[in-house]
């Protein structure tokens, strides 16, 4: 039997050591309070959009309140389920977390039939965190003086009336079926991939009108390059003062916001989730956070609704509310 | 004019103090080492510096990220030039012409020229911003689906026109672009086209993905397959200041690609992809010898680098005066601006002065300081050439594996550019050149998008096309190119180009 030289059992030696001290390590950073090391948070948008400025924005606090950073992933595809099916895969340890939305956790199972997760089963929801209005807004010579007008000729000139949106399965396709379905219209839809195409035609007059999110269009239409006729909430934004609600325009049923909010894979320990769940409220509750938040328009959760079981039942009604409306449209998410 | 006098100072008295010149030196010097190194591009790079700029004033954050992406633009050139890849669809062309340059021992002045070329496209682009910023943005607004499709047509037609040797080549070449540009979801029903199951397909190819695989695995394939050692030539950095003749030869071609690139990059829907296009085919077509394009040619680095350049520019017109990004670099500016809580719109200008003069003031500055950052670093680019083989081959693939990834994340990704590697090392084999299959993919994107939208619009009537004055002119220019080309003498004459 030959002898292992003196160096290499040396090495050998060095070699079980560090094994030894990285086992340690590996044990003792499991016995560390939550969170020891970064947190990764999936966007499954692209970097620059709206949930992905929301998602940058919360993070920062939130990392303060956690004491480790928060760092974002943009994971993009799909319409937001190429991000969200990773994050359902990933270690249920609360080092990734997800930001999902209206589209990937309630319009997605109508929209692609071969959805790779089911987002009332497998996920921990942690918290709602911003919502943002949507709004209906038309090209700015639009024969109408006011919301009511804007619906009377939408259904009085429907076969020459074009409705722009972002793509199959965007918040803009999405709202405006709905929008669409409650007013018994069926104008042409013209599909522009994004939001900013959308807009340019709509300004320069091609296409007569969108919904889309607040922090999209308020701009523009400050600028008087477009026009909003209505803004789906309960309440006017403090935002766009001027624009009137749909209550207000007499379409009270039509109350959408394109809500965002945090989720953690299924299986991710429950007090994980709470402290998740603690640090989302104290970012919302932090005055410099909200300033900005809502000085892009977004509508923030009240306590009761920050609550990961108040998540739970929304992504329930909001399934259940948006599954016949997109099935309706024929449409299979891009 | 008082206004603009104005105006610029109160941009300059922005721009030039001491924290926003740091940051723009910054940015330029981010910009060029990531556009120098394959796959790595600004989308990427801006996307991971985010969160470095909440700390910074809005201004200090866009001034930065604007200097990362005109910096990438001028790096992007240099890796075009010396490694034939084009890191950005607006470099694929001074690849045309820029390495072979390199190959002939001139790399100093393919990059000297593109420089100096950028520069003075960058200053008259800057000043185009300044002047006319504000009436010019209602430009973009009269392109409408079918103006659009028809600019995508012309583009086509002169893909065809200025590709080398064999029309047919040329044009299958771009017909397999505009096929491969199909492959993912349909845009009206959302219904996955040609993926054949696969979910990373279901997005479309990324031009990146196609761009690294079709240039960058495939030129390395290319080296690999050659028994020549490293080329000698190479080894010779040349002269780094173009020579008197260069310049006056280089100087029309700078001033014509400055006027192209500037009106292309107004355009949404990244218009400016077209300007070195443009440039390319008008420069080869003015030319006295067209055959010396594609043999090193410096008309045909100068005039589309300046294009490239002058577009980037004028990119930013849409954003700052409508609010709309016309690429998505510009998309990852409206974030930035917007988690600052400034939403890119038509009021930026009158609401924050500052930060537009501000904003159009560093941009030439950044401009001058990538030419003195540049021209001495040309050397130091052109060293990376007598890298031996063995180590940059490798350093090339696996940049570009990690500069792909990090575009979306997807592992899919990396496969999928490995296979377009061996396809264009097959193409490049039989002959087929890459460009105008790039070009076609990346116009064929918008071409199918528009014509939709145009048909939907017009209830499937092609009657506005013709009937719309910018549209029908635009056919028109195209029908013109295609006769020009297909005339007796010229085909002629392209036969004997390529023959030689």
């Amino acid at each position: 039997m030959k002898q292992i030289p003196v160096l290499n059992r040396c090495r050998l030696l060095q070699a079980l050591a560090l094994g030894a001290v990285a086992c340690l390590w590996g044990s003792g950073a499991h016995a560390e309070p939550y969170p020891s090391q970064p947190i990764t948070e999936i966007v499954p948008f692209a970097a620059g959009g709206p949930t992905d400025v929301i998602a940058r924005i919360t993070g920062e606090h939130m990392s303060k309140a956690l004491g480790q950073q928060i760092v974002i992933e943009n994971v993009t595809g799909a319409g937001g389920t190429t991000g969200i099916t990773r994050g359902a895969q990933a270690k249920p340890d609360g080092y990734t977390i997800m930001m999902g939305h209206m589209g990937t956790h309630a319009a997605a199972p109508a929209l692609y039939p071969k959805l790779k997760y089911d987002p009332q089963k497998d996920f921990e929801p942690i918290g709602l965190a911003v919502g943002t209005p949507i709004l209906i807004v038309a090209k700015k010579d639009f024969p109408a003086k006011d919301f009511k007008e804007f619906v009377a000729y939408l259904k009085a000139n429907q076969s020459k009336i074009n409705e722009a949106h972002a793509g199959v399965g965007s918040v803009s396709f999405t709202t405006c079926s709905l929008f669409d379905s409650q007013l018994g219209i069926k104008p042409a839809k013209v599909a522009y991939r994004g939001t900013g195409p959308a807009l340019n035609d709509l300004m320069g007059g091609q296409v007569d009108y969108m919904c889309d999110q607040i922090v999209n269009l308020a701009e523009q239409i400050k600028g008087g390059k477009i026009k909003a006729h209505a803004i789906a909430t309960e309440k006017r934004s403090p935002a766009l003062p001027d624009v009137p609600t749909t209550k207000e325009g007499g379409m009270p049923n039509f109350q959408v916001t394109a809500w965002n909010a945090l989720f953690a894979p299924k299986g991710t320990p429950k007090e994980v989730v709470a402290k998740l769940n603690d640090a989302l409220s104290k970012a919302l509750d932090d005055p410099g956070t909200r300033k900005r938040l809502l000085d892009l328009g977004g509508v923030l959760p009240e306590a009761p609704e920050r609550t990961s079981a108040s998540l739970a039942g929304l992504v329930k009604k909001e399934i259940a509310r948006w599954t016949p409306i997109l099935k309706a449209t024929g449409a299979v998410g891009e | 004019m008082g206004d603009l006098v104005h105006n610029l100072r109160l941009g300059f008295a922005t721009s030039l103090s001491l924290v926003n010149i740091v940051l723009c030196l910054g940015g330029c010097l981010i910009g060029t080492l990531i556009g120098v190194l394959p796959g790595i591009g600004p989308i990427a790079t801006i996307a991971m510096l985010l969160p470095i700029t909440f700390n910074l004033d809005p201004t200090g954050a866009l001034i930065l990220l604007a200097g990362i992406y005109y910096g990438a633009q001028y790096g992007g050139s240099t890796t075009a030039i010396l490694v034939n890849i084009p890191g950005e669809a607006t470099s694929v062309v001074t690849v045309l012409d820029g390495h072979p340059m390199a190959r002939q021992g001139r790399a100093g002045v393919a990059l000297g020229i593109a420089a100096i070329g950028s520069f003075i496209a960058g200053t008259i682009s800057t000043l185009i911003v300044a002047a006319l910023g504000v009436p010019l943005s209602e430009l973009a607004l009269w392109f409408g689906p079918p103006e659009y499709f028809s600019l995508m047509l012309l583009g086509l037609t002169l893909a065809v026109v200025l590709a080398q040797g064999s029309l047919l080549k040329a044009g299958s070449m771009v017909l397999l672009g505009l096929l491969l540009s199909t492959i993912g979801a349909d845009l009206e029903t959302g219904q996955d086209r040609l993926t054949f199951g696969l979910d990373d397909l279901s997005d479309g190819i990324d031009f990146a993905v196609l761009a690294m695989g079709l240039f960058g695995f495939a030129e390395v394939l290319r080296n690999l397959g050659s028994f020549e050692a490293q080329p000698k030539v190479q080894t010779i950095i040349g002269r780094l200041l173009p020579s008197a003749a260069d310049f006056k030869r280089a100087i029309r071609p700078i001033l014509r690609g400055t006027a192209l690139g500037s009106v292309l990059g107004i355009l949404p829907g990244n218009g400016a992809v077209l300007a070195p296009f443009a440039s390319y085919a008008l420069e080869k077509r003015l030319a006295d010898d067209p055959s010396r394009f594609g043999q090193g040619a410096i008309e045909g680095v100068a005039g589309p680098e300046a294009a490239n350049n002058a577009g980037a520019q004028t990119a930013f017109i849409p954003l700052l005066t409508l609010g709309i990004p016309p690429n998505a670099v510009m998309a990852l500016m409206v974030g930035a601006m917007t988690i600052h809580g400034i939403i890119p719109g038509p009021q930026v200008i009158t609401n924050r002065p500052d930060l537009f003069w501000g904003m159009v003031t560093s941009m030439w500055l950044g401009n001058l300081a990538l030419l003195a950052i540049n021209l001495p670093l040309v050397g130091v680019w052109v060293r990376l050439l007598r890298v031996p083989y063995r180590l940059m081959f490798p350093a090339i693939l696996i940049f570009c594996c990690i500069g792909i990834y990090s575009i979306n994340n997807r592992p899919g990704d990396v496969l999928l550019m490995a296979g377009f590697g061996l396809s264009g090392h097959f193409l490049f084999k039989l002959g087929f050149e890459p460009a105008p299959l790039l070009l076609g993919f990346v116009l064929g994107k918008l071409l199918e998008e528009k014509l939709r939208q145009a048909l939907v619009l017009s209830r499937g009537s092609f009657l506005p096309f013709v009937t719309r004055p910018v549209s029908c002119g635009l056919l028109l220019v195209a029908v013109a190119v295609l006769a020009i080309a297909l005339l007796p003498s010229v085909s002629k004459k392209r036969a004997e180009v390529s023959l030689s």
